[in-house]
């Protein structure tokens, strides 16, 4: 704050100071304020804090603050087994839990050595997918709230409250799943599961074509968010941008095509891409991406194969429960997953997953213990943050709230 | 054209004199090399032209803990023409704990960087903006060295004055 008063004018500095009121309004104009937005600002999607520095009502600087949601879940897995860990991933991005969770058992698998059967790989893929979906309509709801227009909200929550249904029987929990295990996971995908996820996705595409027709012919929505907060493709990429926001400039990556990872490479979809990179493309690549997931989920259901859902490696991946009651070779190993972890080799990975927001990566590495020795989160929301003073500077005060609505962060992911 | 024996063998060529320990664990390549000349290597795996590692998806370092050199400096570099990821390495004493920055080179290190300062302690030589990113500025320590406690400092954080 002190740099703030070296550069207000001093008239004023010393006439506020001094509670006196002989400046003009002109004075007042001709100076640059400093406007503090957040972290508690319903269109910050979360503890966002911006300081902005304003010209009028015009942006010439922008700072973004994190922090506020720090709690430190590196730290902690430093300390916890791989097992552990899994609830820990639900508290990340909060909006589509079940994609962090299979991001999560993908790396430690990748790290131990294990590969989930056939069934688990399918089941992951669709639950990934629907939280995409799910993740995509707060995204569409939010930002079109944010720009006033407040109906789509509604309708869009409506649609994904049928996808909390899906994992309320799958799993038990509509919001913080834990539903994936390392090796698998944690149960079978019940047949009325499958069958809602079905009747979810056969009656979702004119829900969503009514979203998108209350949007797109609303002209107010357009011009709000029409070549606002555009990014060129180069300064995309060197600013770090990924997933949909990337996309939607005209990159072509995702991992699900470039890595691929579970069997995605079983599967015909499309990665739909824009050019214009400002928050109109980066909406309709949203509805765009929603439509792919419908397709990938439809897919899923059809072709996935009967079998197991946990790989059959007894001394890496938990027996169930039944077995750890009844059998004495099943105590023994749940008890040394359960109080020495899975000890996997000495050695580190990589591995990210296509999450909702982006890339979304876990970095471990391991020195044959049971708890990683490192671990780090590579988040999707902290690397779009930060591009976020390139995308608003120039534009106003009331584009800022478009701008973070369509670039869609989320503070429990970017702060860790 | 396989990037795993092209890369190390044309940082060879361009670089003689420098020492790398090129590592493939689990498909993936893994190039270590001496902090100094980090800008060097990362400008050259940018700019040429069969590589373009134009993406830097991640920096990250290691800590140690009883290690000569206690920390590692690790760059999770992207090529977005090839589809091709690199990890590149550098280690970071404790008694010099600086690295020279990359954020010259690609602009997305920025914040990466600035969050391996806050949480390492790792200084990174020429960043434009070097503050801490989670942390509070006044706050002394390094959460993610191995000798900070999980429970945390008792008063490290004041609270907010009345």
């Amino acid at each position: 704050m002190k740099q703030l008063e070296h550069e207000t004018d001093p008239k004023i500095l010393q006439a506020l100071l001094a509670s006196r009121n002989d400046y003009t309004v002109e004075d007042v104009l001709e100076n640059e304020m400093i406007l503090n937005m957040g972290p508690q600002h319903p269109a910050t999607h979360g503890v966002l804090r911006l300081l902005l520095r304003l010209d009028g009502e015009r942006i010439i600087g922008c700072i973004p603050e994190l922090g506020y949601l720090h709690r430190g879940y590196e730290k902690m897995a430093e300390n916890m087994s791989y097992y552990e860990y899994i609830p820990h991933t639900d508290r990340l991005d909060y909006i589509s839990p079940m994609a962090n969770n299979v991001a999560w058992v993908l790396a430690v698998e990748k790290l131990a050595g294990i590969e989930a059967p056939k069934r688990a790989q399918y089941i992951r893929m669709m639950i990934a997918e629907l939280a995409r979906i799910a993740s995509h309509l707060v995204q569409i709801g939010s930002f079109a709230m944010d720009v006033g227009a407040l109906t789509v909200f509604l309708w869009t929550l409506r649609e994904r409250e049928k996808i909390l249904d899906i994992w309320d029987i799958l799993c038990g929990a509509r919001f913080t799943n834990s539903y994936t295990r390392i090796g698998g996971v944690a149960n079978d995908a019940q047949p009325e599961a499958l069958a809602k996820a079905k009747w979810f996705i056969d009656q979702f595409e004119p829900y969503l074509a009514e979203v998108e027709q209350l949007l797109n012919t609303n002209r107010i929505f357009i011009e709000r968010v029409d070549g606002v907060g555009a990014i060129s493709k180069e300064d995309a990429i060197d600013l770090g941008f990924c997933g949909p926001n990337l996309r939607a400039c005209g990159v072509e990556l995702d991992l699900r095509r470039n890595a691929p990872y579970l069997c995605y490479d079983e599967i015909d979809f499309k990665i739909p891409t824009y050019t214009e990179g400002d928050c109109l493309a980066r909406y309709f690549l949203r509805l765009d991406e929603c439509r792919e997931s419908t397709k990938i989920v439809k897919q899923v259901i059809e072709k996935m194969p009967q079998g197991p859902v946990h790989a059959d490696m007894p001394k890496k991946v938990l027996p169930q429960k039944d077995e750890v009651y009844t059998k004495m070779e099943e105590l023994i190993h749940d008890f040394m997953i359960v109080n020495f972890g899975i000890n996997p080799p000495v050695g580190e990975i990589y591995h990210a997953i296509e999450g909702s927001k982006g890339e979304l990566g876990f970095y471990l590495v391991s020195k044959g213990e049971g708890h990683p020795w490192k671990c780090k989160i590579r988040s999707p929301s902290f690397n779009n943050i930060h591009s976020l003073p390139k995308l608003v500077i120039g534009h106003l005060i009331s584009d800022v709230v478009a701008i973070i609505g369509s670039i869609d962060p989320i503070m429990g992911e970017a702060d860790k | 054209m396989d990037l795993k024996a092209v890369i190390p063998q044309k940082l060879k060529e361009k670089f003689p004199s420098v020492e790398f320990e090129v590592t493939d664990y689990r498909d993936e390549l893994t190039i270590k090399f001496d902090k100094k000349i980090v800008v060097e290597i990362c400008t050259f795996l940018k700019t040429d032209a069969d590589l373009e590692f134009n993406w830097c998806s991640d920096v990250t370092a290691i800590d140690w803990a009883t290690r000569k050199n206690r920390f590692t400096v690790v760059y999770n570099i992207f090529s977005i023409k090839h589809n091709f990821r690199l990890r590149l390495k550098a280690d970071v004493d404790e008694s010099e704990c600086s690295i020279d920055t990359v954020s010259s080179v690609w602009k997305a290190a920025n914040w990466q960087e600035r969050e391996t300062y806050d949480m390492y302690g790792i200084k990174f030589n020429n960043h434009p903006d070097l503050r801490r990113m989670y942390m509070p500025e006044e706050f002394e320590y390094y959460p993610l060295r191995k000798d900070f406690p999980l429970m945390g400092i008792p008063g490290s954080l004041p609270l907010p004055k009345k």
